[in-house]
């Protein structure tokens, strides 16, 4: 399945903004570090299905890291 | 699919160095959206100012003149004079605006100068450290006032937009807050009709745009928001103060 909703996480700074606007809760936080030394965001493949494509965390994301497709 | 929201051309493609959550980074991505939906990258000019969005340059991917702190509207007075077919905005924090560049700006609205003015309001100094700047708030707590903001000695907030309102050449003045998607919505707009006026020639806009600085103010840049919204709002409304639709 393609993806709705893409991170692109060398440019998160985990600062959870995302994860509070998103209606369906469905953004998680990873356990790995990306290069800037931050845990990034990301959505689960098995819950892309889930996603609404609204973009609300693509509009509220300072660093500009989501892509969301419908 | 088809894409609902992807990253703005003009928005390089580099990590920015602002904190987790800095509303600056909204701010940034905002005026790249505005600025290709206009199509006018390869002839827009940004004057940055002093202040973390010094950087700015190495963001927005237009061309770019740094200016002494709070002379962003005279520079980019001069720069809008001598090319008078490129867009010229300045993008200044409110320890440059309000303070130290509070002639410059009163002076560039009362000439009617035709550029845009992005003004990012945090209440605060945010690159030096979070010292008290004129629009923190009466008992807010910064570096410079420990015991919170007392007006008997440190004065009131400067309520900068409802001041240019008042000039004569100013002819699109708002506030818009950057605290929630709706919010940030709205002040996208709002930047579109102040670079839009410029296109048409109509002289002076600028966009004050309420942000966070969540390291200063000590909170998570969940709670920055939410403190944003709870203290600052009641100070600083929302609205367009002069240059309406229809006015």
């Amino acid at each position: 399945m393609e993806k709705k909703v893409i991170f692109h996480e060398e440019y998160c700074k985990s600062c959870e903004l995302c994860v509070n606007v998103c209606p369906k809760k469905i953004i998680r936080i990873k356990d790995d570090l990306n290069r800037q030394g931050y845990h990034p965001a990301f959505v689960r493949d098995e819950d892309q299905e889930l996603c609404i494509s609204c973009a609300l965390c693509a509009r509220m994301c300072p660093d500009a890291v989501i892509e969301v497709y419908k | 699919m088809k894409p609902i929201y992807q990253r703005p051309k003009s928005l390089k493609q580099v990590v920015t160095h602002y904190c987790p959550g800095c509303t600056h980074g909204i701010a940034h991505r905002l005026l790249a959206e505005v600025i290709d939906e206009l199509g006018i990258q390869g002839k827009t000019i940004g004057v940055a100012s002093v202040g973390c969005s010094v950087f700015a340059y190495n963001y927005i991917d237009v061309d770019f003149q740094q200016a002494a702190h709070g002379r962003a509207p005279a520079v980019a007075t001069g720069i809008k004079r001598v090319l008078p077919d490129r867009i010229v905005f300045t993008y200044q924090g409110d320890g440059d605006l309000a303070s130290i560049g509070a002639a410059e700006i009163v002076h560039a609205a009362a000439r009617g100068e035709n550029i845009t003015v992005i003004f990012i309001n945090n209440a605060i100094y945010g690159m030096t450290g979070g010292q008290m700047a004129p629009t923190s708030l009466l008992g807010q707590k910064t570096t410079t006032s420990p015991a919170g903001r007392d007006a008997r000695a440190q004065g009131y907030p400067l309520r900068v937009s409802e001041l240019i309102a008042t000039i004569e050449g100013a002819r699109y003045v708002a506030r818009f807050s950057l605290h929630n998607p709706q919010n940030i919505q709205r002040a996208k707009q709002g930047i579109k009709k102040a670079f839009s006026n410029q296109i048409e020639g109509k002289g002076f806009s600028m966009v004050e745009l309420l942000s966070t600085c969540s390291t200063n103010w000590g909170l998570s840049p969940q709670n920055a928001l939410k403190w944003l919204e709870e203290n600052m709002l009641p100070v600083y409304p929302l609205g367009e103060f002069k240059g309406k639709e229809g006015e």
